[in-house]
């Protein structure tokens, strides 16, 4: 098992749960260890339960694991909440003169604060959260700089009385758990890494900055609204025209418009968002427009979960807008991949224009993970494909926008381009762009436009890496999911691994184009196959077996809102090799 | 990006005549407003390579095939946010956007009011014959009450919108209306819509031959009366604009209603574009920059 750490920290929302979170991320990432966080949260401003997850450790951590050890529940709701997720050796640090602490686990230290002795409460309303850092900092074994240092950074733009107020706070918060209560067992330890905490909305954003966008268009909507805001925070130092549209239909089609004209467009949405832009996407294919789309899945039909966690917009993805025409679709798998995505996604769209779309989802676009700096790379290889920037000598062939090639790509001019007018088409055309579909409808030429748009599909298939099996090529038992489940998948299986069930991880990425018979190579051997996924009906399941007729022995679902935690999948898994079901839906014990 | 060869010669009207001829139903107001366009260009003297021609879907929407630039043939009622898009990400470009009053009133009428309140610097162009005429006759956003069409076969109960008022009530820089019979009328608004620096808008009555029989040619004829033959109409008075577009009878207006050039257009006043058309910027994030992003997360 690997060694790690995990702080609860819940109140009513304005109660302030965001800033401790983000201080022990800070903390912990700045003593060179990783971190996961995970914030379950509900559709309001003020008020209802959230409920922030941070787990940390000196290995890899891709999840949360829903064990606490340190819980800091700012009102009694969370107390009475999440008192049982305490065992031996854990703590929960509340405010005294407010909170009752119900009854323990035996082993879990009970660690209550005098708020209204140690701060004048009357002046500062979130007293009790600075107190409680500090206190949970002293019983970690974190020396008491640490927090200093990350205070000041956090109150920079306060007067000095400020920062002194809060740092002299969390000073006796400190010092008051060091004479009183016991410290955690395992001091976190060290290290001489050094990590950056951001959230995956953040990453495809910076992503898209690497990946050379231009351009970025949305209209604000859960869980994608925080690429937005990093765009437009950023846009002025990463010189990127940011812009709110209306509506996604509006949202799209701007980005195409400035795709059009020759830059890279990017925008972001959830599934609501992304039916509006469905047709635009057609477009997109149609006239040979690249543009990427985010879809950041949040649980639906309508308006459905908007703060919770789905992988339920597959099947929207895959049949978006009418009609049959190229496209890419890719599920990063981390918080990591969510910026190694974008530029790897943007080159296959530009150089086979088309649109590529991004099947991100809640649990990773609002989620914080630690990530290597050096994974951060702003010079990625760009590849715009075949481009017309200029007319050089003024010497040309007549242009046809459309010209029928054998890889369906036709050499894209960039308008102002003198030599090279044409008009681009929604309706069918043909090579130069001429509409056919109104005064004589050629079947002879619709039928040759749709086989070069179709044939850059082959391309597309070749330009992307197929899966690969992680772990022993000779296990017992084969997981298979897709996207964002790739962390928690990874470490249950290292815990089957320490119950002696030998097991390996199939991850998919790209899922449009499917590489149907690599996948059915790898699964050729395989034992015992699962499908692991967060929906109902095992849209994955159903997209494989369409693909490529294959069945597995058994599904994993969940679809309550909530992602999965590893021992769900252990559970499942150890439930489904006893012979005692086909199909497990794990239940959340987590109230959020 | 755009560059070098250019072409020394005089620009003339066969320089934009495009690869097929318009297929519009013979009689179409629709040619009128082609025309009027392609003089506009030529005594303007914009080189071809340098105008976008942007439409939805529609009859009228068939323009940007029916003139040589670069056009884009989009969706039905979304011709102005790729406009948009076009223009943010090339402001050296003309852009032109033409369609028809299903198109702009109807299906994109959010976006209609949005281009417009931005002050994106295009001129739109909407050929208005009040009855969907692709879809073989039915009732339009400014079809009249009382209207009889295939979709309202007892006749429209409901009220026409009108688009010079919308316009105006929206933020619009530049508001006028035109009739595509009165050609030298129309060029010339055409010119000033062009040059104007923000959203122009022009709603041109275009008659449609085949399926609107209330308002034809001869209809507007005796009733269209040119704003610029009244010397006292001053069309930087917004409050007068609003008034004369509520003008509907015996005597419709037609010539520019309304004008201000105090307003900065969505490209002037986004900083980014300081430096230029994006599309010339360097897409690269410096090393710098790029340093600082992360530094931002550690």
């Amino acid at each position: 098992m690997r060694q790690s750490f995990s702080v609860g920290i819940g109140g009513a929302a304005g109660q302030g749960v965001a800033t401790p979170g983000d201080i022990f991320a800070k903390i912990f990432s700045r003593r060179g260890l990783h971190l996961n966080a995970y914030n379950a949260y509900q559709s309001i401003i003020r008020g209802g339960h959230t409920f922030l997850t941070v787990r940390t450790g000196p290995d890899k951590i891709a999840t949360t694991d829903g064990r606490l050890d340190l819980l800091v529940p700012l009102n009694q709701d969370t107390m009475d909440r999440h008192m049982r997720l305490l065992s031996a050796g854990s703590a929960c640090l509340y405010n005294a003169d407010l909170i009752k602490p119900g009854n323990p686990a035996d082993g879990v230290q009970l660690c209550p604060i005098p708020v209204s002795k140690l701060a004048d409460i009357s002046r500062n309303k979130v007293a009790q959260n600075t107190l409680a850092i500090g206190a949970g900092l002293s019983m970690m074994g974190v020396g008491f700089p640490a927090l200093e240092s990350v205070l000041e950074e956090q109150f920079r733009k306060k007067e000095k009385a400020v920062v002194d107020e809060n740092i002299s706070l969390a000073r006796s918060g400190y010092d008051y758990a060091t004479q009183n209560f016991k410290p955690f067992a395992w001091p976190l330890p060290m290290t001489d890494d050094r990590y950056a905490v951001l959230s995956g909305n953040a990453a495809m954003a910076m992503g898209g900055a690497a990946a050379g966008v231009k351009f970025y268009t949305a209209y604000p909507m859960s869980p994608s609204t925080g690429v937005l805001h990093w765009m437009a925070d950023h846009a002025r130092k990463a010189e990127i025209m940011v812009r709110q549209v209306e509506d996604e239909i509006g949202v799209i089609n701007m980005a195409i418009g400035a795709a059009h004209a020759g830059v890279r467009a990017m925008c972001a949405t959830s599934g609501g968002g992304f039916a509006l832009m469905s047709e635009g996407l057609g477009l997109s294919a149609q006239a040979e427009i690249p543009i990427v789309v985010i879809d950041c899945q949040r649980a639906g039909p309508s308006t459905g979960v908007p703060t919770k966690t789905e992988q339920g917009d597959l099947w929207q993805m895959l049949g978006a807008a009418f009609g049959d025409y190229p496209r890419v679709i890719a599920a990063p798998l981390d918080i990591a991949d969510c910026f190694k995505l974008i530029p790897e996604i943007f080159n296959v769209a530009d150089r086979f224009q088309c649109p590529g779309i991004v099947l991100c989802d809640l649990l990773l676009a609002e989620g914080r993970l630690s990530v290597d700096p050096k994974d951060l790379d702003f010079h990625p290889v760009i590849d715009r494909g075949e481009l017309i920037t200029s007319n050089g000598s003024g010497e040309h062939e007549a242009y046809k926008r459309y010209k029928i090639t054998d890889s369906g790509v036709s050499p894209r001019v960039i308008p102002g381009v003198p030599g090279h007018t044409h008009t681009v088409s929604s309706d069918e055309h043909d090579e130069d762009g001429v509409l056919i579909s109104d005064e004589y409808t050629n079947s002879v030429k619709r039928r040759a436009m749709m086989e070069k748009r179709m044939r850059k599909m082959e391309g597309i298939a070749a330009s992307i890496p197929p899966p690969q099996l992680l772990g022993p090529a000779n296990a017992d038992v084969t997981l298979i999911g897709w996207g964002s489940t790739y962390g928690v998948i990874d470490e249950a299986c290292e815990l089957l691994r320490e119950a002696g069930i030998s097991v390996n991880h199939l991850p998919i990425r790209w899922l449009v184009p499917l590489h149907g018979d690599a996948i059915l190579e790898l699964l050729r051997g395989a034992r015992h196959t699962i499908i692991v996924e967060n929906n109902y009906s095992g849209q994955f399941a159903r997209y494989l077996r369409s693909e490529t007729s294959f069945v597995p022995n058994g599904n994993i679902r969940k679809y309550d809102g909530e992602p999965f935690l590893p021992h769900h999948i252990v559970e499942a898994v150890k439930e489904q090799l006893a012979g005692k079901t086909n199909l497990s839906v794990p239940a959340h014990e987590i109230m959020v | 990006m755009a560059t070098e060869v250019v072409n020394p010669q005089a620009i003339v009207m066969a320089d934009f005549k495009g690869k097929v001829d318009p297929d519009w139903c013979p009689g179409c107001g629709d040619f009128g407003v082609l025309a009027a366009v392609q003089k506009a260009l030529v005594e303007l003297q914009i080189p071809k390579h340098e105008v976008a021609t942007i439409s939805g879907i529609g009859c009228s929407s068939n323009f940007p095939g029916f003139i040589d630039t670069y056009g884009m043939h989009t969706l039905h009622g979304r011709s102005l946010p790729v406009a948009t898009g076009m223009k943010m990400a090339n402001h050296a470009m003309t852009v032109l956007v033409t369609g028809g009053d299903g198109d702009g009133f109807g299906i994109g009428c959010g976006h209609f009011v949005h281009a417009t309140r931005r002050n994106v610097d295009l001129l739109y162009l909407v050929m208005d014959n009040q009855i969907y005429g692709l879809t073989t006759g039915q009732t339009s956003p400014t079809s009249r009450i009382g209207m009889k069409t295939k979709s309202m076969p007892f006749g429209n109960i409901e009220s026409p919108l009108n688009p010079i008022s919308l316009a105006l009530a929206a933020g619009a820089t530049f508001v006028a209306r035109g009739f595509s019979a009165e050609q030298k009328h129309l060029t010339e608004l055409i010119k000033q819509g062009i040059e104007h620096k923000g959203f122009s808008f022009i709603d041109v009555f275009s008659p449609c031959v085949t399926y609107n029989h209330d308002n034809t040619f001869q209809w507007f004829r005796p009733r269209v009366k040119k704003l610029e033959d009244n010397p006292e109409y001053d069309s930087s008075d917004w409050g007068a604009a609003m008034e004369k577009s509520l003008m509907w009878g015996d005597e419709i207006p037609i010539g520019k209603f309304f004008e201000r050039t105090d307003l900065p257009s969505l490209h002037a006043a986004e900083p980014v574009l300081k430096k230029g058309p994006l599309v010339q910027q360097d897409c690269r994030i410096p090393p710098d920059i790029a340093k600082s992003f992360i530094d931002e997360l550690m």
